[in-house]
């Protein structure tokens, strides 16, 4: 790593007052992801500004929804008897990712900040238009087994790897984010990340400066009957090559709502409105769930080695939506 | 011949106890030393940066920057390294050296596969070194690489040999291509894999500390301190003795810590630049390019059968890809000449010149990929006839070795197929595939048959007995977590008559006796032989002095009727007289004895023996006059997702016939061990090779799958009694290979069982799995 | 390496200051080292009050680290993680590095209780807490159960996974995620061993788990 100066700020003003001084600054809370980015000499930053100080931290359940802080670690949430009964696919998200260890450290909000896994763009040697604008993307060529059939752009095909975040898209969650000026905005988590497009280094709408302080999730019938997938390379500890989030409101047999989102194939966590409007007014029944799966993946654009995950999608999104309504 | 050590197995004895690793106790501490981890005064630390291209030239090396950094000492590249008395550049040199690969780089401005080091940043803390490497501006003038042989612009060639020269390039026994062209069953198939890396847990360490101009000691992550010494002394041009090269904890090796490697003599000669000790540890990124992998391979075998299924005929070919300068290639074709009673058989190797690192023997090198063609192929035959697959096995047992005409030494395979399937529940299979379900899974059986040869080696060892009770026990063997330590302990206690406490076994130092390589699964046989025979060595010493002390009950009786058990020396006639040898040291005034000797394993030792010795022009292997191998089964239960693609390991049994266990429980460890590592293979383990940069896209743990806990079931192991009296004075014929041998056959085999789809593109991932059910 | 007390001055170090994190350290002496969580949040409140914006530190600076219950004063540069603190500057080299970036779990220590990955975690971020490694776990001669359980299961091999392994598994215990095989299994994912010892690393958290459950 470069050499950085470090600091720990005592409320968000102080965080960003000392982020806008240093063009080069980060926030770090676990860590998790900006050590290992750095290792790698893929980010350099001349000043860490710890926000663990901040007091960003409770899980508070409401008839309303679910409002946790953003310094909560992934494990604390993860295993919350609110988000587990309530919010099951939160829960079972959290706990699909990284190792016990990782997720005792990474907080909610820095999870949802890390950055792609794809090994064009975590080897420096190698161009990526997301780490230098500009260089090219081998990735659509080269080995893009992992990588995106939706989002993608000929600048690049680069996965979200976020499990958190693909729940969190499905039953709409919002991030309250503070700004050094003016008032806390909210922002819907799915309009927050951005499509790469010809700027893939541009990632999300976060400004400098600013702060996630909380995610709130809508309470929904659907998110109390939720359910992730995963499908990946081993059984546990790795990333996903398709995880699909899915939430159901079944009455009497038929589907009220619906919220279905796919992890692992998606430049950005992706919700399938389409396969959600499909479901809904239709029985609960696996033909039901394969008609509308089949929506999931018609603007897809895969490559050379990743043609498997149209198919595998569908399957993932059908047999959670199996897990859940039975 | 009968050297056999019959007393190991007398009630009260240790060896083959399920005792408690000797080393354990450091080892759950944290106070197990390991080479990147010895606090020398003065010590800094070696970080290398690596080259960005595949092909080409170094244009302009910039350090300036580099040199700037706080803390920076040195940086050092091809234009400042310390030059090298010999390097493996050319022939003679690596022949020399006995390096892996015939290229050190740094010592020219020429780029021959990527991240190869091209300069080493020395500085006074880990994390100066290691920013000041990435400061390091190198300018190239970059070539098109060759990425692998599947590159439209590689040409394929015939080498002479395989295998470090080990294995002929080309085998013909018999006419094979006739006999498949008229046999009634004919299947050809192809097989291939990725490369794989062996990733121990402890990268590629060094610490290097010149104590002298003529006095070097290196701290070294290597199998082996003696080969090792020998590359270095090559190198260096220095006298043997003034290079020492210990390893007391080694955090696992798998092949790739068999050879001396750029990055270990490089650290020496940054030493010899900075005249301080410099600690270099690989990166886990570097470790993908700086000691080696298992090459990527096709394999296609054509089995040709009768009607009841016999083998006529097995016709194997293969293609891999090799470095710019050597002709490595895993000899796949061993054991699949030798497993079955096969007529006929010919195999051929190609290979084609790439961009890569030089591939290197990974844990069963040649067995773990070709048993995986064959036992494939096997499995086929059996499906393809309606037969079981053991059976198909039987209708083809070999009673002797094939290849070479030659009896075997031992061999309890019928034994383990047996066994194993009774412990198995192998009777509960459904005969036909596909056809067995469990809610979602589609459950499948598999088996395989497994083969390691005895290689030959040999080895020496020290005992001093001391006459107040107690022992040390030497000898610069390693122990990889295989058991060592504590194997060697028990030999000695057993041999000597004393109490495991009262001994102490040292090892890991080229100050201590000459021991092989941890590797080839050679050290249990070679260093516990050499253990036994410098015991009885001391016990000869001491016999001399009973024999001619007046004192002794044993005064004046011939040497050779005399013998010691339990610490007693008596007469072989009348074991009541005799005396304990405290006794005996006591009276003579003898504080200590000690005792030294040559341990040989596998056909040298047999040859030592026997009565017809080695003609000319034979070498000691085929002088021998047994074929010796161990022997296996594995047997595997997995459960498959068809619908996502995704297969689990869901029960495991290995049943194996290695001759002597010295101790069930870490031989167990090794065997379960194995099954993992073979598991790996064959389910998750690839690494990515880009096509256009030659440059691997996942050389992390994160995106290199190897298996973890949630992946891995119970496993049952046992080992089959087998006295094998050709191999070894201990009958012990090693177990660190055969563990993986026909693994990745017995998981493929099942999962055919489950789907009724064969799968040969290694490894068997989701995407792979499901996409064959869509085929359907 | 660079030893605790050497005081190599550094270009880039900002001179420090009077610091906010000196005055906690003042208030933290008065008060006692073992603040509970309202009394010590109360401390910081008033701190904020009292301090001026928080200090920016560079360089090699001083850091204390309380590990295994001792305090150890070391001279650290801010990019310095908890895992090289360990392995280069205080000898304590228990905690393996695999991979250096979160990816093996060689590094599991636990911090205030809870296992974590050192690797990845800064040296500087780690002062005020409770750091437990291999080193501490047991209690002078006599092991922890988790450390004698590996013994007995042959939980290892080659050793150098075993450390993060054992922390790993003491935790996994403690946190109630070892009432299974296949709970267990899941939960000590986050350490690779290529040995393969799992089966018998999953005996050996088994067995502590049974013997906790016994009471």
């Amino acid at each position: 790593m470069n050499n950085f100066a470090y600091t720990q700020a005592a409320s968000t003003k102080e965080a960003a007052t000392a982020a806008q001084a240093d063009k080069q600054a980060a926030f770090i809370s676990g860590g998790t992801s900006l050590i290992d980015l750095m290792k790698s000499n893929i980010e350099q930053h001349t000043l860490l500004i710890d926000l663990n100080k901040l007091s960003l931290l409770g899980i508070e359940n409401s008839a309303a929804g679910l409002r946790i802080g953003a310094l909560e670690r992934m494990s604390d949430v993860g295993e919350h008897p609110q988000v587990v009964q309530n919010y099951p696919v939160v829960s079972q998200a959290l706990l699909a990712s990284a190792s016990p260890q990782l997720r005792n450290m990474a907080s909610m909000g820095g999870n949802l900040l890390q950055r792609t896994r794809c090994g064009y763009f975590r080897d420096t040697a190698f161009p990526c238009n997301k780490r230098v604008p500009g260089s090219g993307c081998p990735a659509q060529t080269g080995d893009n087994r992992t990588l995106a059939i939706l989002g993608g752009s000929p600048s690049c095909i680069a996965t979200h790897a976020s499990d958190l975040a693909v729940s969190l898209v499905a039953l709409e969650a919002k991030l309250t984010i503070e700004s050094p000026k003016g008032q806390p905005r909210t922002v819907p988590l799915a309009d927050f990340y951005k499509l790469p497009g010809s700027t893939p280094h541009i990632e999300n709408h976060l400004a400098p400066g600013e702060v996630i302080t909380a995610i709130t999730i809508p309470a929904a019938a659907h998110a109390r009957r939720s359910h992730y997938l995963k499908v990946r390379d081993r059984a546990s500890y790795a990333y996903a090559l398709v995880s699909a989030a899915v939430g159901l409101d079944v009455q009497g047999g038929t589907i009220r709502s619906a919220r279905v989102a796919l992890g692992g194939v998606g430049t950005v966590p992706w919700r399938v409105p389409a396969v959600e409007q499909a479901l809904v007014g239709k029985s609960a029944t696996e033909d039901t769930f394969r008609a509308a799966a089949a929506l999931a993946v018609r603007d897809a654009s895969p490559r050379e080695h990743n043609k498997f995950k149209l198919e595998l999608a569908q399957r993932t999104i059908v047999r959670a939506l199996l897990e859940v309504a039975a | 011949m009968s050297s056999e050590p019959q007393f190991f197995d007398q009630p009260g004895g240790v060896v083959g106890k399920p005792l408690v690793r000797v080393e354990g106790r450091e080892k759950v501490t944290g106070k197990a030393k390991y080479s990147a981890e010895f606090p020398l005064p003065g010590l800094t630390y070696g970080v290398l940066a690596t080259s960005t291209i595949a092909k080409g030239k170094i244009q302009n090396i910039d350090t300036t920057a580099a040199a700037r950094e706080p803390g920076v000492i040195a940086v050092l590249t091809h234009q400042n390294l310390p030059k090298l008395a010999k390097t493996p550049n050319d022939a003679a040199g690596k022949k020399d050296i006995g390096a892996p690969m015939g290229f050190l780089p740094m010592t020219s401005d020429e780029i021959f596969y990527s991240a190869q080091p091209v300069a080493m940043v020395v500085a006074d803390t880990l994390d100066h070194a290691i920013h000041a490497a990435t400061l390091v501006k190198v300018t190239y003038q970059a070539e098109k690489p060759i990425a692998s042989f599947h590159d439209s612009r590689a040409e394929l060639f015939n080498p002479a040999k395989v295998q470090d020269g080990k294995e002929d390039g080309h085998k013909r026994r018999g006419d094979a291509k006739s006999a498949f062209a008229s046999a009634p069953i004919q299947l050809t198939a192809t097989y291939t894999h990725p490369v794989y890396n062996h990733n121990p847990m402890e990268p590629g360490s060094t610490t290097a500390h010149w104590e002298a101009p003529d006095r070097l000691t290196v701290y070294e992550s290597t199998q082996g301190v003696t080969r090792t010494q020998s590359s270095l002394v090559a190198m260096l041009g220095m006298p043997r003795e003034q290079v020492r090269v210990i390893t007391k904890y080694i955090g696992g090796g798998f092949g790739c810590k068999g050879s001396t490697w750029p990055h270990t003599i490089l650290t020496i000669q940054a030493a010899k630049a900075v005249g301080r000790p410099v600690k270099l540890m690989l990166t886990r990124k570097q470790m993908f390019t700086s000691m080696g992998h298992r090459e990527d391979q096709s394999q296609t075998v054509q089995l040709g059968a009768t009607a009841d299924g016999k083998l006529t005929a097995l016709i194997h070919t293969k293609v891999s890809t090799t470095s710019p300068w050597d002709n490595y290639a895993e000899s796949n074709s061993k054991i699949i000449d030798l497993l079955y009673a096969t007529p006929t058989f010919e195999a051929s190797y190609e290979m084609a010149r790439a961009n890569v690192m030089t591939s290197t023997f990974m844990r069963a090198p040649g067995e773990a990929p070709g048993s995986f063609a064959l036992e494939c192929s096997m499995d086929d035959l059996a499906a393809r006839l309606g037969v079981d697959p053991i059976e198909i096995r039987l209708r083809n047992y070999a009673d002797h070795d094939y290849s070479t005409g030659q009896p075997w030494s031992s061999k309890s395979l019928k034994q383990c197929y047996a066994r194993g399937a009774e412990l198995f529940g192998w009777s509960k299979r459904n005969p036909k595939a596909g056809a067995t379900r469990d809610g979602r899974y589609l459950v499948g059986m598999g088996m395989a048959s497994a083969s390691y040869p005895v290689h030959n080696s040999q080895g020496s060892a020290r005992a001093r007995l001391y006459a107040d009770g107690h022992a040390v026990v030497q000898s610069g063997a390693t122990d990889l977590g295989t058991g060592t330590y504590t194997v060697m302990t028990q030999v000695a206690a057993d041999s000597l008559g004393l109490p495991m406490d009262k001994v102490r076994f040292e090892l890991g130092d080229t100050n201590l006796p000459t021991a092989p390589n941890s590797g080839g699964s050679v050290a249990a046989g070679t260093v516990s032989s050499s253990v036994y025979l410098a015991v009885q060595d001391v016990w000869q010493k001491l016999i001399k002095v009973a024999v001619a002390d007046k004192k002794s009950p044993l005064y004046k009786a011939k040497p050779e009727d005399v013998t010691a058990e339990k610490g007693r020396l008596f007469l072989k006639k009348d074991a009541s007289k005799g005396e304990a040898f405290g006794d005996l040291m006591k009276r003579a005034e003898l504080t200590d004895v000690e005792g030294m000797a040559q341990g040989k394993y596998g056909p040298g030792y047999e040859s030592g023996h026997s009565a017809s010795p080695a003609g000319p022009g034979n070498n000691t292997e085929s002088a021998s006059a047994h074929s010796m191998h161990s022997f296996g089964a594995h047997f595997c239960e997995v459960r498959v997702d068809m619908d996502l693609g995704t297969v689990r390991v869901s029960k495991w049994v290995s049943v194996i016939g290695a001759g002597r266990i010295l101790n069930s429980q870490t031989a167990r460890s090794q065997i379960i061990g194995g099954a993992i590592f073979g598991i790996g293979s064959v389910l998750m383990e690839a690494t990515e090779r880009d096509a256009n940069y030659s440059r691997y896209t996942n050389a992390d743990l994160a995106n290199y799958h190897v298996p973890v806990n949630a992946d891995i079931p119970d496993m049952t192991v046992e080992f089959v009694e087998e006295n094998d009296p050709y191999i070894n004075a201990m009958g012990v014929k090693g177990i660190g290979e055969i563990s993986m041998v026909g693994v990745a056959a017995a998981v493929a085999n099942a999962v055919f069982h489950a789907t009724g789809k064969r799968l040969r593109d290694l490894p068997l991932t989701p995407d792979k799995v499901m996409m064959a059910g869509l085929a359907s | 390496m660079l030893p605790p007390d050497d005081h190599t001055p550094d270009q880039a170090a900002t001179p420090p200051g009077p610091s906010r994190r000196s005055f906690l350290k003042q208030t933290g002496g008065l008060l006692g080292v073992a603040l509970a969580p309202p009394i010590a949040s109360q401390a910081e409140a008033l701190a904020d009050k009292l301090a001026p914006a928080s200090p920016i530190v560079s360089g090699p600076t001083n850091v204390s680290l309380n590990i295994n219950g001792q305090a150890r004063n070391l001279r650290l540069e801010p990019r310095t993680t908890l895992l090289d603190a360990l392995r280069e500057n205080l000898d304590l080299t228990g905690t393996k590095k695999g991979c250096d970036h979160g990816q093996c779990g060689a590094c599991t220590v636990h911090v205030d209780g809870r296992r974590v990955n050192a690797c990845l975690t800064l040296a500087v971020m780690s002062q005020g807490k409770q750091i437990t490694t291999i080193e501490g776990l047991a209690k002078g001669e006599e092991l922890h159960p988790m450390q004698e359980a590996f013994l007995k299961h042959d939980g290892f091999q080659c050793g150098y996974c075993t450390p993060g392994q054992i922390m790993s598994g003491v935790s996994c215990v403690k946190e109630g995620h070892a009432t299974t095989d296949d709970q267990t299994r899941e939960w000590m994912s986050g350490n690779i061993c290529r040995c393969g010892a799992y089966p018998n690393i999953l005996a050996a958290v088994r067995e502590v788990a049974g013997q906790q459950v016994k009471g």
